[in-house]
Parts: C-alpha cells; sequence; structure tokens
C-alpha cells in the first residue's frame, strides 16, 4: 500500500496517486484548474519511498504435515453392504492415516518432503534395497489407489479400449476374474493384487525387440508382497485389491476369495480403470515416441562424428588477367 | 516314508525312475487344549475359533492337496511340477506347523497361563536377555516392527546353548531362520490372530498374551533340546 499522498496544491490526499498524474482523472474540475495554473508537472509531494521487506534470515519452519490424508470420495457407509462402514472407516482412519502420520513423521524437514508421492515411492524402493520410509510412502500410495478404484454402486462390465485389450490379452472378462483370484489366493501373506498395463523397455542398451508387435504393450495381473506396488517395475498400475486381512476380515473373515469376486462383482469402478488405462497409453506412446526421438538424436550425433569436415578453401590470391 | 528306488541312468539323457513305494502320511488338524473362550478375555472366543477351525484347517486341507499332487508330480518325474509346488507346500506346510505349536503355547490363565518360567529357563533367560522383563520388552518390540504378516519367536539355539529373539516372515517356520533353532514360544502377528479384538493396535495384543503364555511348555522343551 502506497503512502497517502499530499497533493501539495490542494491538500487532498489521494491514496493511489504517487504524483499528479498529467491527465488529472481523479481530481475535480477546482483541481485541474489550479493545477492547470501553477504548471508544474510536479506539484505533489515527493513519495516516502517504501522501506524494502528485510530478507528472510532463516529457513522457513519446515511444514510438519507434507503429505495430507486424501479424503475417501465417499461416505463411509458408502460401499455397505460389500464393504461394511466399520471396515472402511477403520481401514481409512488408522491404517491409512497412520501411514500419512509416519511418513509425515519420518520425511519432515528432509528433502524427500519436497517430492511428489509417486517419485518418492520409487525413490524409496531404491531397486529392491528400501530405504525405512518405503512402506509408509508406498501404501499411501496405494490406498489412494485403492479407494478411487471402488465407488458406490460399482461392478458391471467394461467398455471401450479397456474391454478390447481385456479380451485380446486374457479371453474374456471371467477369465481375468479367475486369474485375479488366483493371484490373490496364492498371494501367501499380506500383500496387493493388480491389473497394470506392461508398456515399459528393458531401459538397457539392447533391448531392441527384434519382431515388435503391438501384444508387446498389454495388461497383466500381477501381485504383490506387504507394500510393494508395480510402479517399481516400471508399470502403469490401473486397479488395485488390498490382500491383506485389515482390509477384508471384519466382512468376510478368512475368505479371502469371496471378497475378491464381490468386490469385482460389486465395487469396482470399471470407468476409473478405463480412464486410467487411457492415460497409461498415452504416458506410453508419449514415452516410447521420446525414447525413439533420443536415439535417432545420439545416432545423428555419432554420425556426425564420423563425417569429415571438408575443410574451408584455402584463400588464394587471385589470377591476375593478363593484359594483351 | 520307505522309499524304494533306483535310478537307471542310460546313455542319452533320460533317468528312470523305478516305481516308489511310498505311503502318505497326511496331516491332521490337532485339537485344541482348552476350549475357544477359556483365553478370554486376551483372546476372544470368536477369533479362537475362526483361528483354528477356519485357518488352521486350510492350512491343512491345503497342505494335503500340495502333498498329494506332489506325490503324483514326483513319481512321474515332472520336475516342473515338483519346482512348482514348493510354494505351496512352504506355505501351508509351515502354517501347520507353526500354528500346531502356538496352541501348545498358549493356556488359559486358570490353568496357569502367564506364569513366569522357572528354572532353567528362567535363568537361561537372564543370562542371555538381562532379565524377563527385558525379554518380553524385546519381543514386543520385534513383533510391532514387523511389516506385514509373520511370526515372533523365542528360539533355542541348539549348538550356540543360547535363547534369541527371531522373526520369521508369513508362514516360515523357524527352521528357515537356522537350522540348528529351536522354536520355544511362537507369536502369531497375522492380523488375523488380533483383528476382530485389537483393530490395528498390534502392540496392545502383544503386552496382553503374555498373560496366558504356557511358559512351561517351553521350559520342557528347552530341557529336552538342552541336554
Amino acid at each position: 500500500m502506497q503512502p497517502a499522498t499530499a497533493c501539495a496544491s490542494s491538500g487532498l490526499t489521494i491514496p493511489w496517486l504517487r504524483r499528479c498524474s498529467s491527465l488529472r482523472v481523479k481530481c475535480s474540475t477546482s483541481q485541474r484548474a489550479h493545477c492547470a495554473s501553477t504548471s508544474t508537472a510536479d506539484t505533489a509531494e515527493p513519495i516516502e519511498p517504501i522501506e524494502p521487506i528485510d530478507p528472510i534470515e532463516t529457513d522457513p519452519e519446515p511444514d510438519p504435515e507434507p503429505f495430507k490424508l486424501k479424503p475417501l470420495p465417499y461416505p463411509f457407509n458408502a460401499l455397505e453392504p460389500h464393504m461394511s462402514k466399520e471396515t472402511v472407516e477403520y481401514h481409512w482412519e488408522r491404517h491409512h492415516r497412520g501411514h500419512v502420520d509416519s511418513l509425515n513423521a519420518i520425511i519432515q524437514g528432509t528433502e524427500f518432503a519436497e517430492m511428489e508421492l509417486e517419485n518418492m515411492v520409487l525413490t524409496s524402493y531404491n531397486e529392491g534395497n528400501p530405504l525405512p520410509f518405503f512402506v509408509h510412502a508406498s501404501q499411501v500410495w496405494n490406498h489412494d489407489f485403492f479407494w478411487e478404484t471402488m465407488k458406490p454402486g460399482g461392478g458391471g462390465n467394461p467398455s471401450g479400449v479397456l474391454k478390447y485389450l481385456i479380451e485380446r490379452d486374457f479371453g474374456s472378462l471371467d477369465e481375468l476374474a479367475k486369474e485375479i483370484q488366483n493371484a490373490a489366493l496364492t498371494q501367501f501373506g499380506s500383500g496387493w493384487v493388480w491389473l497394470a498395463y506392461k508398456a515399459h523397455r528393458l531401459g538397457v542398451g539392447n533391448d531392441i525387440n527384434p519382431r515388435p508387435s503391438k501384444k508387446d504393450k498389454r495388461l497383466v495381473v500381477v501381485k504383490t508382497p506387504n507394500a510393494v506396488s508395480p510402479l517399481v517395475w516400471d508399470y502403469y498400475p490401473l486397479l488395485a485389491i488390498d490382500v491383506w486381512e485389515h482390509a477384508y476380515y471384519m466382512d468376510y473373515e478368512n475368505r479371502r476369495g469371496d471378497y475378491v469376486s464381490v468386490f469385482l462383482d460389486k465395487l469396482i469402478s470399471w470407468d476409473v480403470v478405463s480412464y486410467r488405462l487411457k492415460n497409461a497409453m498415452f504416458r506410453a506412446s508419449k514415452r516410447e515416441k521420446m525414447e525413439k526421438r533420443e536415439m535417432l538424436l545420439d545416432k545423428m550425433k555419432e554420425a556426425t562424428l564420423r563425417v569429415k569436415v571438408r575443410p574451408t578453401p584455402k584463400a588464394r590470391p587471385k589470377m591476375k588477367r593478363r593484359q594483351y | 516314508m520307505a522309499l524304494l528306488r533306483s535310478i537307471a541312468i542310460s546313455s542319452n539323457k533320460t533317468i528312470t525312475l523305478a516305481r516308489s513305494a511310498r505311503s502318505l502320511t497326511t496331516a491332521t488338524l490337532p485339537p485344541l487344549p482348552y476350549s475357544y473362550d477359556a483365553l478370554e478375555p486376551v483372546i476372544s472366543g470368536e477369533i479362537m475359533m475362526l483361528h483354528h477351525q477356519k485357518h488352521h484347517q486350510t492350512y491343512v486341507t491345503n497342505y494335503n492337496s500340495a502333498l498329494e499332487l506332489l506325490h503324483t508330480a514326483m513319481d512321474k518325474g515332472d520336475v516342473s511340477a515338483v519346482v512348482g509346488l514348493q510354494s505351496a507346500v512352504k506355505f501351508n506346510g509351515g502354517g501347520h506347523i507353526n500354528h500346531s505349536i502356538f496352541w501348545k503355547n498358549l493356556r488359559p490363565v486358570n490353568a496357569g497361563g502367564g506364569e513366569p518360567p522357572h528354572k532353567k529357563l528362567g535363568w537361561q533367560i537372564d543370562t542371555d536377555f538381562g532379565s524377563f522383563n527385558a525379554l518380553i520388552s524385546k519381543m514386543n518390540a520385534e513383533g510391532a516392527a514387523l511389516q506385514g504378516s509373520g511370526w515372533v519367536w523365542l528360539a533355542f539355539d541348539k549348538e550356540l546353548k543360547r535363547l534369541k529373539v527371531e522373526t520369521t516372515a508369513n508362514q516360515d517356520p523357524l527352521v528357515t531362520k537356522g537350522a540348528t533353532l529351536v522354536p520355544l514360544l511362537g507369536i502369531d502377528v497375522w492380523e488375523h490372530a488380533y483383528y476382530l479384538q485389537y483393530k490395528n493396535v498390534k502392540l496392545e495384543y502383544l503386552k496382553n498374551i503374555w498373560k496366558i503364555i504356557n511358559w512351561e511348555y517351553a521350559g520342557e522343551v528347552y530341557e529336552k533340546e538342552a541336554q
């Protein structure tokens, strides 16, 4: 805010005016006449210089909560009777929130606090040698993903590209359901079951597929132990089913198979899965194009290095024309 | 199991096995030494019933079917099937072993559960951990820190003649941590062991379970192994 400037001639304080504007838009007619008569461009008092704000000497306090617990997309009882209100409430309020709090406690003040969650999951996985907060970061990501995979009144059938790919890669929706069941029942212990879009390359110099086909990019069912997710394998997850016992014990006791089949029949949101698939396909193709471009640029660089540069012709004196 | 097997290696690559006369001994669900609600209020009757009748029974059933398939695969010489069945055998067999020990490790309060160990085991605990309470804190800490599903064990190392606190993941039996380790006490920290009653407060479950631990059984095993 500029300090109120007093117009010396009339004594009016016009807070927004640094000096009398040559346009004199805000002054009254009598004022203008007066200013015109005095006819000096600058009649206002000089503005007090604004004191510069002191530069911040100390670092600001680290944010005690770099990550906030994302609210559920639906109320606790929205998934009844397939997933009870108690399960959803305990799962979100205690387990999910517990991981958020533990994560915040560990990373607060460190450089990890600035990272995006997905980035943090990949960094803390550390290629199979996870850092102590990997489990919390990964579980926060996994649970966010899990809640969004479900919706009240879910189930039904997939459509569009998702349906096409399911039929191409698994045969039918029932086959896919069978594979997911099998993965869930053979995940011995706690973990997750995923449907993922696999489009990654190995990332080594010679991973060129000699017979590339459209089927290289496909849907796969994967199971992961404890907190691991297929992000660490460079897949694009599309749906997640939590098969830790706390996710289903109060409703289904030990019957994990029943829980998974109800999940696929009544809870899953195929719209979200389709959206994620489209997103994944887009990102994968963009990435592929960029990688191809980089490869071409590298090749071009190599080629230019090998090309012999023709030297500029030596400067020769011009031949004199003989005068005949 | 009596094995009669002769291996004839021909000059080419096939190895043939004579028909083996092997009998298949399947596992059975052991009965609980006490009623389902005898461990209240530490572990509710509902949990005990589900744990014994559903979880342990499932491990037994699946172990038996895996064993059948293994038997067939071994007879046929189907190596890939034999290898493929290992994880199912390890998981379900391990579950059966671990839970059979677990039922013996628990005892109702009115039958002596929770009474601290005396004599040799008590002295060994004092030697190796400092005090009985130190052992309990250590086991609780290890159990609480365990991510996912698994077991916490008080193990006796036969070779080194000392006690150790170990954890195993999922249903791995204690021997996977050391061939010379003998389990004296095992505490199930899978969520199914406490979730219905304690929800996610695993530490509360671990603190309370000491009230029903059967130190007499642990002492017997210890004295037998320490000879």
